[in-house]
């Protein structure tokens, strides 16, 4: 198989450059990073709505008699918990337990299943569930010919039903549902990646330029790959790659909760079973800092003059207006109330705080 | 982009306005365009000498760490404080309310070095095009 090296464009790439996006290369597409400016759209998501391309994700299908079967023996949520026209926050793992990718599961129908999937891990993906794919088991990936709009804030529901109509509100957290724009049909999940409320829709990809011009005539603020990684840090998201990684665990991520050790044999379970009991290594924390000292990926984090970990993620937030951050800290340090974080030589007092408090303390 | 045509510049980017034996520093509408919303800016202590080309402090954006350079040598007379709490002057008045320090110049001829507006243009185009 030949692997192309040229960079990727979503169908929406005319529309960005339209609209003076900053395009930068992302996981070998090219997306804007920002618009108006990364701050500025993040408060945008928090106060209001922001538009999203997130069509370099991945998309499949997983359909057929064992469609169930593959989805229990991959991940380590539990498929079978899940209601038609409902999803979950599920991982990937490794005979290992390390985390190979952060997925959804949607179910549609008892043998009908969507995935949605890292950009930078859709090939792997892919190549993984079909090579544990059992013969009454059918993947196909769907993201060539779908684009997928991520709509967030308090005003996101509102907007959506605007143009789609008032019922998808009644669409509940995490849910998957059908709805039509100009008559071309939608796949709406009410899922996202900044702690709001709000949907990511699918539409075939022709149709994804009517769709966002529509969202943003609505008054939805276009946002760039910048303010989304402000947003999901923020939130106490973890991203592939800073946070989870093939070297990291369910447990030590703090992601037990997306695990079903009760489920069944799943790929991966045993190790991730003995690190519960035993009790991880490390953990992952979130890290406020004050002022404007900024956490970035790789400072050392010291207690006492020993380096007890380092940070994975961080930004400045311009909701909290202080840096904040994920680390991975020695499991016993991770109850401590504040260590030390290294920056260009200088060490500066950060505070400890679990990840769902970083934006509201 | 803005270059006003009474400063000069230098190829990392900063700007120097003199007034008498002191000249004032900061970046150009350029750097602030291309560093993105600036969160962060850590300056010299007033007193601190620097020769030409010195790095003398630092702009942090949201993506990205940029050192700033003396454009000439001599002492720090100044340091534009308000940037301890607010940097989005640095992005949206960067030769105004966003200067960065004063330095009274040890050698004012060094600014003849320096580039002129239409140079500095020119150099940015180039620049850009690699």
């Amino acid at each position: 198989m030949i692997e192309s090296h040229e960079p990727r464009r979503t169908p929406l790439y005319e529309v960005h450059v339209a609209a003076a996006g900053r395009i930068v290369d992302f996981a070998g597409w090219e997306l804007p990073v920002q618009y108006a400016g990364i701050l500025d759209e993040a408060r945008a998501v928090r106060r209001s709505c922001g538009l999203f391309d997130v069509s370099h994700m991945g998309r499949f299908m997983v359909e057929g008699p064992d469609a169930l079967a593959l989805l229990q023996h991959v991940t380590t949520n539990d498929v079978s918990a899940l209601e038609a026209g409902r999803g979950q926050y599920s991982l990937l793992t490794n005979a290992e337990g390390g985390v190979m990718d952060d997925i959804i599961v949607y179910r549609w129908a008892d043998c009908r299943f969507q995935l949605v999937v890292n950009a930078a891990n859709a090939s792997a993906d892919l190549a993984w569930l079909i090579a544990n794919s059992p013969d009454g088991a059918c993947v196909s990936d769907i993201s060539g010919r779908t684009a997928m709009i991520a709509v967030q804030g308090p005003n996101a529901v509102s907007q959506v039903a605007e143009i789609m109509g008032a019922e998808v509100a009644r669409i509940p957290r995490f849910g998957i549902s059908e709805s039509r724009f100009n008559d071309n049909s939608i796949t709406l999940c009410r899922t996202g990646y900044t702690g709001e409320d709000g949907f990511e829709l699918i539409c075939r990809a022709e149709d994804a330029p009517g769709l966002w011009s529509a969202l943003h005539s609505g008054g939805a603020v276009n946002c760039g790959l910048g303010a989304r990684d402000v947003l999901r840090i923020e939130a106490g998201l973890p991203l592939y790659g800073h946070e989870l990684t093939t070297e990291t665990s369910p447990v030590q991520a703090g992601l037990m909760w997306a695990v079903s050790l009760d489920k069944g044999a799943f790929v991966g379970r045993e190790p991730i079973a003995v690190e519960k009991v035993a009790g991880p290594s490390r953990r992952l924390v979130g890290i406020v800092s004050p002022g404007r000292i900024i956490p970035r990926q790789d400072y050392s984090l010291y207690a006492g003059g020993s380096k007890v970990g380092s940070i994975t993620s961080g930004v400045f937030s311009p909701t909290r207006e202080c840096g904040l951050g994920m680390a991975y800290v020695g499991s016993g340090y991770s109850q401590a109330e504040t260590l030390e974080m290294e920056v260009r030589g200088t060490r500066h007092p950060v505070t400890i705080v679990p990840k769902k408090r970083l934006l509201v303390p | 982009m803005n270059t006003p045509s009474e400063l000069k510049y230098t190829k990392s980017h900063e700007w120097v306005r003199l007034e008498g034996e002191v000249a004032i520093v900061g970046i150009t509408d350029h750097a602030q365009c291309e560093l993105g919303d600036v969160v962060f800016v850590e300056l010299p202590a007033i007193g601190r000498k620097l020769d030409q080309d010195d790095p003398f402090g630092l702009v942090e954006s949201v993506k990205a760490v940029s050192d700033l350079y003396s454009p000439l040598s001599g002492e720090i007379v100044a340091v534009n404080a308000s940037l301890n709490d607010q940097t989005d002057v640095v992005n949206s008045d960067p030769f105004g309310l966003g200067w960065m320090v004063q330095i009274r110049c040890a050698n004012p001829s060094e600014l003849d070095g320096l580039l002129d507006a239409t140079a500095y243009e020119a150099f940015v185009a180039e620049e850009g095009s690699h």
